[in-house]
């Protein structure tokens, strides 16, 4: 990208000041919107409060707790389908636009495996831990095979062309596999078995005493630990296995690592087949949570997922975690904390906008994402 | 006249100072040759008078007017134009269009004019076509006639670099930056280019500044001869002055010029 | 996946039988064709005949392949420097083993399908599969009778190698113009009122005299020479240069006109409506074209204008447009509404295009598909309700009203007419341009942004340029699609409409208007576009499927498109242009003092 952000004494052009005043808009926006919510949460009847929104009401605690809540753990989701998107662009430096397919499959191997134990009365009853940990490794297998397929078959015979060579193909793989789910799945949302009570209680925690005390829904917690656990188990693998060094000796320099004695394709497949595994057992937390899936699930968290890498900063496999985490939040309580007092009706059906907003808003004020991309110099040009 | 006047310009890559307060002047009709050893910085100094490196600090000014922060279309347009020490022609783009694109800057048809084939749009197009036809017949022979229609892909490596060169002419500059014009070039056809590159000042008017390794060439053409090494400027004056001084030399490795080139 | 796997395992004998890449070949053969009956489409496209009573399209749709793979496996790489060695009788085994082993994948698909029932997570597996997979003749003769089919097919498909030229061509000649008239049946019938009974069968599909004809008359015309003379016609015409150039095109130009005027006259409604979609996708496509084509810029978000365009008709032409408009908000005759949507998707044009230009071209495009996917939640909204009525949409769009003549949905040939008038507005558009001094810049951009910017071409202008260009012919589609329809819902707007359009402008060929409408008419016409129907009506369940295939397969293997643009085809295949203009001495060497002319100087390169 060229410089964004222009040097100052520049002779600035008409989309310079169009940009600028555009930052200003989106900027003063979000700060009426929150200086509102404040107010409005201090006194609901203050004018200013009023001005957009004439009923406004405060938000209770438990309301925003709620919010942050499922915020965090949507966000979690992302981030752990967002870490594959960072990994195949830091390696061969193209958006992997059938990524989030590779999540839907795994969302989808998830219902087809769950109803199956249901049936044999697995699921809800005694061996409720067992069967999610089959399912999930039947997900995490499936979605890995998958992106390991799609590397071989699509991808690799078109190394080296141009960029959005390989980002048109992996659009219409995206394309291919949510149609061919369709027909061999039909098209309507597949419902997962109803989790045991247990998992859906929720739970209360008042460690930080009784005015942080907040209540979570066991599904939830369930996603923020998994998807925490997994976190860390990649982390430990790029950071601290040889096959991890050789993944980030690849995302610096193909041709100088196989000088190194590294095997490059070797090493891109495995980076496909982990992010692939990341994106299966987000697919299987979705199920859990959400319990449909329908072939198009993963196209809007796919591209979400891709924003939340940009807004981490592409390449940065922690940046990716906290962007999927603060995209979530964002997209969670931003129609209630933003839109709403800005007299917005109807703002949560505008979330999918404030995904879009965000990183529009992130590419316009800071290109490189919250915490830096990591990418080779080709691919930052 | 001073068409280019450089102040305690710095540039810095991450920790790397690739341009360390740098003082350069250009006075109009002049042509002065940059030498220095690999990674002395000259390239960069190019990138940044072209503006397609923006500098940490310092001032360029062209004919007194700053270009600090201006996009490398607005330096282009004030009138520096440049080449390429790795060749990046148009490659798919027929030999008269590289030419014909460069004086975008130049001309202003848009949309309305080429879609109603206005009679101004098409006196622009006949007038960017000769200036193109021109630009090119400064070569001779070798790019004009049938070859004109050719992608410019196809041509031999002599050749891409004169295209580069009518490339940069066809944006009708004042200024003309040549990052080494004759590297790769048998002696034969550098001899030739350094007589084209006189000519360059003497019939069209262009004051040069000229990146090159081999001393002949910048020995024959230039009027003075500035010495960059690790981001610095070691040494200026006349080619003699410049190639005697010791510090040259012993950034050269302590070879005589003369035997490098 | 299929040809990259035959290339790769190719043997250059002709007569040993290679195992191991039989086996692979075939069972990557057995996959498709287990997925394709799984998929439905054997099934659902039964009812359409091809040959009447003998082939089914939905046979159709699993015996190509075997053909195809026959093909595949037993083609040589032939490396620069070594001669062929002819290919024989162990090629024909090859493909017919191929065949059998991918014929046993249906076999073995035809028993489990029998004996488990999977039909809870799989739709297919159904009673009727079996049925169809068992010609209604019981299991065991399914089971013997695919790997026999599939062989023979495999076995045809490699023996297309044992012809001479003219003889495959005069083989493929056939076979493609039998599909031709099965597929453009109601297209025929249509214009030619006699071919229906003559050719036809009563429940449609090809008599299979018919079919022998037709296969007879392809047959003879590939051996006659005819297609020599027309390429012969067509070189001449190239040749041309200058003013008789300009008449000849003038007149071919004119004739295609007429034939456009009159065709529609003697249609009926069905190929009247078709025509029309197609022209309304062509002008979306044209429009992509500049911006993707031309400029090089990935606009995802391209449904966005044609939203615009709609709505912004929609609005100023309906009576029941949402109630917040104000007072004093007109309601315009078409024309005027037209106006103003080229005014609107120009504006939008620049508020989009103004962010994303100076981004990276694929975080360009994935911000683009946001910005489509916004405009879209817009128009869908609560919050806009009261101006766009929401998930309702706005109903009551009258028909464009011309005076003399009214274009209105329910005249699909009106619509027709208007949208070729738009059409022809925008080819000329694009053919002015790409030959001017913006076209030259978009060229320049698409090979080297920042050797352009250097070169003093301002690229933030130039390909918002080519956005608001775009923009400005997707209003066009956008307005006419308005008033066509009588009516205008958020849900005609998905990014699906973004992605087929980016699939007719690739598959027909990136930056040739020429390709374009081929992938138009081929795309649009044949299959279908989002939510209109094709000829193929029986595929509108699988059409994305297909569209999806065919956006990877031509990127894999024909990235150029269909009709390739001579620029783009080189840009793409670099090295083996450079190849071949070395061969034919083409390639200026150091050599050349004096400019010799072309194959003057065959020198070695430098
Ligand atoms: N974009 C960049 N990012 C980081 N470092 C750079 C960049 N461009 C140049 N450099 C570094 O700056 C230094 C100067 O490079 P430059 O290309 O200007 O040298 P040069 O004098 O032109 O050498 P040569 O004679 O080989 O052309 C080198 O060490 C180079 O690696
Ligand atoms: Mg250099």
């Amino acid at each position: 990208m060229t410089t964004a952000v222009k040097a100052k004494g520049s002779k600035k052009t008409g989309v310079d000041k169009f940009l600028t005043l555009l930052r200003f808009l989106l900027i003063g926006a979000i700060a009426i919107g929150l200086i509102a919510f404040v107010w409005q949460q201090i006194d609901p009847n203050n004018p200013f409060a009023r001005w957009r929104n004439p009923d406004a009401q405060p938000l209770t605690a438990e309301q925003i707790k709620g919010l942050v809540v499922t915020g965090l753990s949507q966000g979690a989701m992302y981030g752990l389908i967002a870490l594959g998107y960072s990994m195949v662009y830091g390696v061969l430096g193209f958006i992997n636009f059938a990524h989030g397919e590779v999540f839907m499959l795994g969302a989808f191997t998830g219902f087809v495996t769950s109803n199956k134990l249901a049936d044999a009365g697995l699921w809800e009853g005694g061996a409720f831990i067992p069967s999610v940990i089959m399912t999930a490794v039947l997900a995490a297998l499936i979605a890995t095979g998958a992106a390991v397929l799609m590397e071989r078959v699509a991808y690799r015979p078109l190394r080296g062309s141009p960029r959005l060579i390989p980002l048109i193909t992996s659009i219409g793989v995206s394309f291919f596999i949510q149609n061919a789910v369709i027909l061999l799945f039909g098209p309507g949302a597949k419902g997962y078995p109803p989790n045991p009570e247990w998992l859906q209680k929720k739970r209360r925690f008042d460690l930080l005493g009784d005015a942080f005390a907040f209540e979570v829904e066991g599904t939830k917690l369930l996603v923020l630990v998994v998807a925490s656990f997994s976190m860390a188990g990649l982390w430990y693998f790029v950071e601290r296995t040889k096959t991890g060094k050789a993944m980030r000796a690849v995302a610096e320099d193909k041709e100088i690592a196989s000088l190194m004695g590294i095997n490059v394709n070797k090493t891109i497949v495995t980076t496909f087949a982990v992010g692939g595994a990341m994106a299966g057992i987000a697919g299987i937390l979705w199920g859990l949570l959400f319990r449909s899936v329908i072939a198009t699930t993963g196209f809007l968290p796919g591209i979400k997922a891709f924003t939340a890498a940009v807004v981490g900063g592409v390449g940065n496999l922690g940046g990716a975690m906290a962007g999927g985490v603060s995209l979530g939040t964002a997209e969670a309580l931003a129609p209630l904390m933003l839109l709403e007092p800005l007299g917005v009706a109807g703002p949560t059906q505008l979330r999918d906008a404030v995904a879009f907003l965000l990183l529009i808003l992130v590419l316009l004020v800071k290109p490189t994402g919250l915490f830096g991309e990591r990418l080779s110099s080709e691919d930052r040009a | 006249m001073r068409l280019l006047d450089i102040k305690d310009l710095s540039v810095t890559f991450g920790g790397l100072h690739a341009l360390r307060d740098l003082n350069f002047h250009v006075d109009e009709g002049e042509i002065v040759g940059v030498i220095g050893p690999n990674g002395a910085g000259k390239t960069t100094f190019f990138n940044m008078i072209s503006g397609m490196v923006t500098p940490s600090s310092g001032e360029i000014l062209f004919k007194g007017e700053s270009m600090i922060g201006l996009d490398p279309n607005q330096v282009t347009q004030a009138g520096i134009s440049r080449t390429f020490q790795n060749v990046r022609l148009f490659a798919n783009m027929t030999i008269l269009e590289n030419v014909m694109v460069a004086q975008h800057c130049r001309t202003k048809q848009g949309v309305f004019g080429s879609l109603f084939n206005t009679k101004a749009f098409q006196e622009e197009e006949k007038m960017i076509r000769e200036h193109g036809e021109k630009v090119l017949g400064f070569f001779g022979s070798r790019l004009i006639g049938y070859r004109m229609d050719q992608p410019a892909s196809v041509l031999s490596y002599a050749n891409r670099r004169r295209l580069e060169i009518a490339r940069a002419m066809a944006t009708t500059p004042q200024l003309l930056l040549l990052d080494e014009p004759v590297a790769g070039m048998n002696p034969k056809e550098s001899g030739e280019l350094t007589e084209l590159i006189g000519k360059l000042r003497s019939e069209w008017g262009f004051t040069i500044v000229m990146i090159e390794h081999d001393m002949n060439v910048v020995r024959d053409v230039s009027d003075r001869v500035v010495c960059l090494d690790h981001g610095e400027t070691l040494a200026q004056g006349s080619f003699d002055e410049v190639s005697n001084n010791p510090e040259v030399i012993e950034a050269y490795l302590g070879r005589p010029l003369e035997k490098r080139a | 996946m299929t040809t990259a796997l035959g290339n790769n395992a190719a043997s250059a004998s002709g007569s040993a039988l290679d195992t191991r890449k039989v086996l692979n070949v075939g069972a990557v053969l057995a996959i498709s064709l287990v997925f394709i009956a799984l998929a439905g489409l054997p099934v659902g496209l039964d009812p359409r005949q091809v040959v009447n009573g003998i082939l089914s399209l939905g046979y159709l749709s699993l015996l190509w392949l075997p053909i195809m793979f026959g093909w595949t496996v037993s083609k040589q790489v032939v490396l620069e420097g070594m001669t062929a060695t002819k290919q024989g009788v162990g090629d024909v085994i090859t493909g017919a083993a191929t065949g059998v082993v991918g014929g046993l994948g249906l076999s073995v698909l035809l028993l489990l399908v029998n004996q488990f029932d999977l039909r809870d997570p799989l739709v297919n597996w159904s009673p009727q599969l079996v049925d169809f997979l068992t010609f209604s003749q019981g299991i065991g003769l399914g089971v013997i009778a695919w790997p026999v089919i599939c062989g023979v097919l495999g076995a045809f498909g490699a023996s297309l190698h044992l012809l001479d030229a003219t003889a495959r061509r005069a083989v493929l000649a056939a076979i493609g113009a039998v599909l031709f008239f099965a597929i453009f049946e109601t297209f025929i019938t249509d214009l030619f009122d006699f071919l229906d009974d003559l050719l036809y069968g009563p429940r449609g599909g090809l008599e299979w005299y018919a079919a022998l004809v037709i296969a007879g008359l392809a047959v003879a015309y590939t051996l006659s020479g005819a297609r020599e003379k027309i390429a012969e016609v067509k070189g001449d015409y190239h040749a041309l240069t200058g003013e008789a150039k300009t008449r000849q095109t003038a007149i071919l130009i004119g004739l295609s006109a007429v034939a456009l005027i009159i065709i529609p006259m003697v249609t009926g409604k069905i190929t009247q409506e078709l025509m029309a979609n197609v022209g309304i996708f062509l002008l979306l496509a044209l429009g992509l074209n500049i911006v993707v084509g031309l400029a090089g810029i990935l606009d995802l978000g391209y449904v966005a204008f044609f939203a615009v365009g709609g709505y912004t008709t929609a609005v100023l032409t309906a009576s029941n447009r949402g109630p917040d408009w104000p007072e004093w908000f007109p309601t315009t005759p078409w024309f005027v509404a037209l106006i103003a949507s080229v005014i609107m998707a120009g504006i939008a044009g620049l508020i989009i295009g103004a962010p994303v230009i100076r981004m990276r071209g694929d975080y360009l495009a994935i911000v683009t598909l946001g910005f489509g996917e916004i405009i879209r939640l817009l128009f869908l909204s609560d919050w806009l309700k009261g101006y766009f009525n929401g998930a309702q949409g706005i109903t009551q769009v009258p028909p464009a009203d011309f005076g003399l003549f009214e274009v209105a949905g329910t005249n699909p040939r009106s619509v027709f007419y208007l949208v070729m008038f738009f059409a022809a507005i925008s080819i000329y558009a694009s053919w002015r341009l790409e030959r001017s001094r913006l076209g030259r810049a978009w060229m320049a951009i698409r090979e080297d942004e920042s050797v352009a910017e250097a070169m003093g071409i301002n690229t933030v202008n130039a390909k918002l340029m080519a956005f608001v260009v775009g923009a400005v012919l997707a209003s066009f589609s956008g307005a006419i699609f308005s008033a066509k329809v009588g009516s205008i819902f958020p849900t005609s707007f998905l990014i699906l409409v973004s992605i087929i359009i980016l699939v007719v402008v690739i598959v027909g060929g990136m930056g040739n208007i020429m390709g374009v409408i081929v992938g138009s008419v081929v795309l649009i016409g044949v299959l279908g576009g989002p939510k209109q129907p094709g000829l193929l009506q029986e595929f509108s369940q699988y059409k994305l499927l297909i569209y999806g295939a065919l956006l990877i397969w031509m990127m894999l293997k024909r990235p150029e498109g269909l009709v390739p643009n001579a620029r783009r085809s080189r840009e793409l295949h670099q090295d083996e242009f450079l190849q071949d203009a070395w061969l034919k001495g083409e390639v200026d060497t150091d050599e050349d003092d004096d400019n010799p002319a072309p194959g003057g100087s065959q020198v070695a390169p430098a």
